[in-house]
């Protein structure tokens, strides 16, 4: 009987082992290697920290590493800035099928694909765009306006493209708070930023690290969105990255970079867990 | 003496449907006031309007003779012990307590002080650094209470705050917010289903239906005197009669029921003739073995014990007479009916006061 339940064990957990060792480990492992080599003439490596140095000190590197952190940074509080409203107006003030019909709007645009959203918007904001064109009509401007290839623009795209991650696991933590005590708070003197801050946000806490942990993370590894709809100085790392894998082929200065990404969400995943005093377990589980 | 509260012909309708409907009372200082109402009466709806959180269509509400209806919530003298507690789980007991206190922007010491103070008082010192959810159901009620009693409301509304409790705690925990009440000295507005909570805890109660207050009166009032057939059928238990008037003088009136008993009631301005409905309750009939010993009742009848409702103190018997009706006869404890049976007969009685008679229709 022990043994049996033994055998069940290992059999549920192949899968899983399967999956975190072909999909991830093995792979990592490898990236790691050819990030530690230095190509010294055709088919001759040796293992050299060349690939760090270089990325550490080319400006071009460090300046594009710094402002996706920046921005991704920027792109997470602006999401959450707009998501809190949207998520407690559906969560508590919005009923019944209101609340369902809501919920699906913010869901409805994911039905489509990435790129062809990424598209909606440059046919919005292009030169011959609807907004620019709509603009000229109403005499706002004289001539075409280009709305594209800015970072403002990149920072609508990802916003844009983060929103029902902050969304949904806003909702639920916001759902689950007890309207009287959002009375009491009330009740007790407290006006609406008093209330907002020392119960909506408290208790709303874990959806919100988890929500921009998440959006954080979506952000920093995002490619189609700075491609698109990104200006020619707003460079994003996954940028450089493709181009060091498929562009110039050089693989052990993209494997460096891309673990550069890893530590650097790591590193910030952990101060904002650090900074609102919560551990991974609590906000995951 | 300015009552502490008063509301004067209050009206609140949801669309078409009328919650409350013209309801008018006064709470003096320092007195416990109950609403008592079943489930969807409205109760809960007063209670909203008076904290803030709901505005009257039609009336006033006077809190110390000023009307505060242009009051918002925040700024009343009166603060709510809402129904499941609402304490704010992610604050410790002190910081809950302390809450109000800082939204008035007093100096740190002085709430932590005030916060020891309300503990103490609560009977509960040196919890405050626990979180709430490491509290007993008793405790929390206690500490819910004290968050509010510490901004010194002039009015204190509960909102059946004993539903969530078991009965063993309930029953104990009515002896505690009565003393808690007298400690604080502040008027206390409660509502609640249970009549036994309203009946021990309030020096006046209020019995509401339909959106309508349907009698104020004291526990005994309304126990002994109830104003109207709902009131009688509400609070406690009764058997029921319908009839009609066949002679009436002096308050007391001689009627024929349905099913053709006569019986002696009390019951004014009632003329002969009219459609009459009597309650009697089940612990005001006498039951003896013989027909002697209830000699100086008015109203006496011969029956057989149908079934045995053992209840502990409350236990009861179902005696049916000759005619066929089924009466509930409260079972006295003092030993002499130990032995009864079913199918025993019995001999019941009870005096006219002890019969209520309303006007039916």
């Amino acid at each position: 009987m022990r043994s049996q339940s033994r055998i069940a064990f290992y059999l549920l957990l192949t899968p899983l082992v399967l999956w975190l060792g072909l999909l991830i480990i093995i792979p990592h492992i490898d990236m790691l290697l050819i990030s530690l080599r230095e190509r010294i003439s055709f088919g001759v490596y040796e293992t050299s920290l060349t690939q760090y140095e270089k990325a550490l000190t080319e400006p071009l590197y460090l300046r594009t590493f710094a402002r996706t952190a920046v921005m991704s940074v920027l792109a997470t509080a602006i999401t959450l800035l707009i998501a809190f409203p949207v998520a407690y107006y559906i969560a508590k003030m919005a009923k019944g099928r209101l609340q369902q019909v809501l919920f699906m709007l913010c869901l409805i645009p994911f039905y489509v694909s990435e790129l062809v959203r990424t598209f909606g918007w440059m046919i919005l904001l292009r030169e011959t765009g609807i907004i620019s064109n709509l603009l000229q009509w109403t005499g706002l401007a004289d001539q075409p306006v280009e709305l594209l290839y800015t970072d403002a623009t990149m920072m609508v795209g990802l916003v844009y493209t983060s929103m029902l991650f902050m969304v949904v696991p806003l909702v639920t933590t916001l759902e689950s708070l007890d309207d009287s005590v959002v009375e009491a708070g009330y009740d007790l003197g407290g006006n609406g930023l008093s209330v907002l801050r020392e119960i909506i946000i408290p208790h709303a806490m874990p959806g919100i690290v988890s929500g921009c942990i998440v959006v954080f993370m979506l952000s920093l590894g995002n490619y189609l969105t700075p491609t698109m709809l990104g200006g020619k100085d707003s460079l994003w790392f996954t940028e450089m990255i493709y181009n060091q894998f498929i562009v110039r082929s050089n693989w052990e200065l993209g494997a460096a970079f891309g673990f550069m990404l890893l530590l650097l969400s790591s590193v910030i995943v952990w101060g904002m867990l650090r900074l609102t005093g919560r551990t991974l377990k609590e906000t995951m589980g | 003496m300015t009552p502490d509260l008063e509301c004067a012909d209050l009206v609140k309708q949801f669309g078409e449907t009328t919650a409350v409907d013209n309801v008018s009372f006064s709470v003096p200082p320092g007195s416990f006031f109950s609403i008592l109402g079943p489930s969807g009466c409205g109760k809960t709806t007063i209670m909203r309007m008076i904290a803030g959180f709901l505005d009257p269509t039609s009336g006033d509400i006077r809190i110390k003779g000023g009307s505060v209806l242009d009051t918002p919530p925040n700024k009343r003298p009166v603060n709510m012990v809402f129904q499941h507690l609402a304490l704010f789980p992610m604050m410790t007991i002190a910081e809950n307590i302390g809450y109000g206190l800082r939204r008035r922007g007093m100096a740190k010491p002085d709430i932590a002080r005030k916060v020891d103070e309300a503990l103490d008082r609560i009977g509960l010192p040196g919890i405050g650094t626990r979180k709430v959810d490491e509290l007993s159901g008793g405790q929390k009620q206690r500490v819910a209470i004290a968050r509010c009693m510490v901004l010194e409301p002039d009015v204190l509304l509960l909102d059946e705050p004993l539903g969530a409790l078991d009965l063993k705690l309930r029953e104990h925990m009515k002896v505690e917010l009565k003393a808690l009440q007298a400690a604080f000295d502040t008027t206390f507005v409660y509502i609640t289903h249970d009549q036994s909570e309203a009946l021990v805890m309030s020096d006046q109660v209020a019995v509401m239906n339909d959106g309508r207050f349907e009698q104020i009166g004291t526990g005994q009032d309304l126990y002994y005197r109830p104003d109207t057939p709902f009131v009688a059928g509400f609070i406690g238990d009764s058997n029921r009669w319908k009839g009609r008037i066949e002679r009436s003088e002096a308050g007391t009136v001689q009627l024929r029921t349905d099913t053709g008993l006569a019986m002696r009631a009390s019951g004014a301005d009632l003329a002969e003739g009219t459609a009459a409905e009597i309650y009697v309750r089940p612990e005001a009939i006498r039951i003896a073995a013989t027909a002697e010993a209830l000699s100086t009742f008015d109203n006496q009848l011969k029956g057989t014990v149908t079934s045995l409702l053992f209840n502990g103190a409350a236990s009861r018997v179902l005696v049916q007479d000759d005619v066929g009706e089924t009466l509930e006869v409260t079972l006295p404890q003092s030993g002499e009916f130990a032995s009864l049976q079913r199918g025993d007969t019995v001999h019941i009685g009870w005096g006219a006061t002890q019969a209520t008679c309303f006007g039916a229709g």
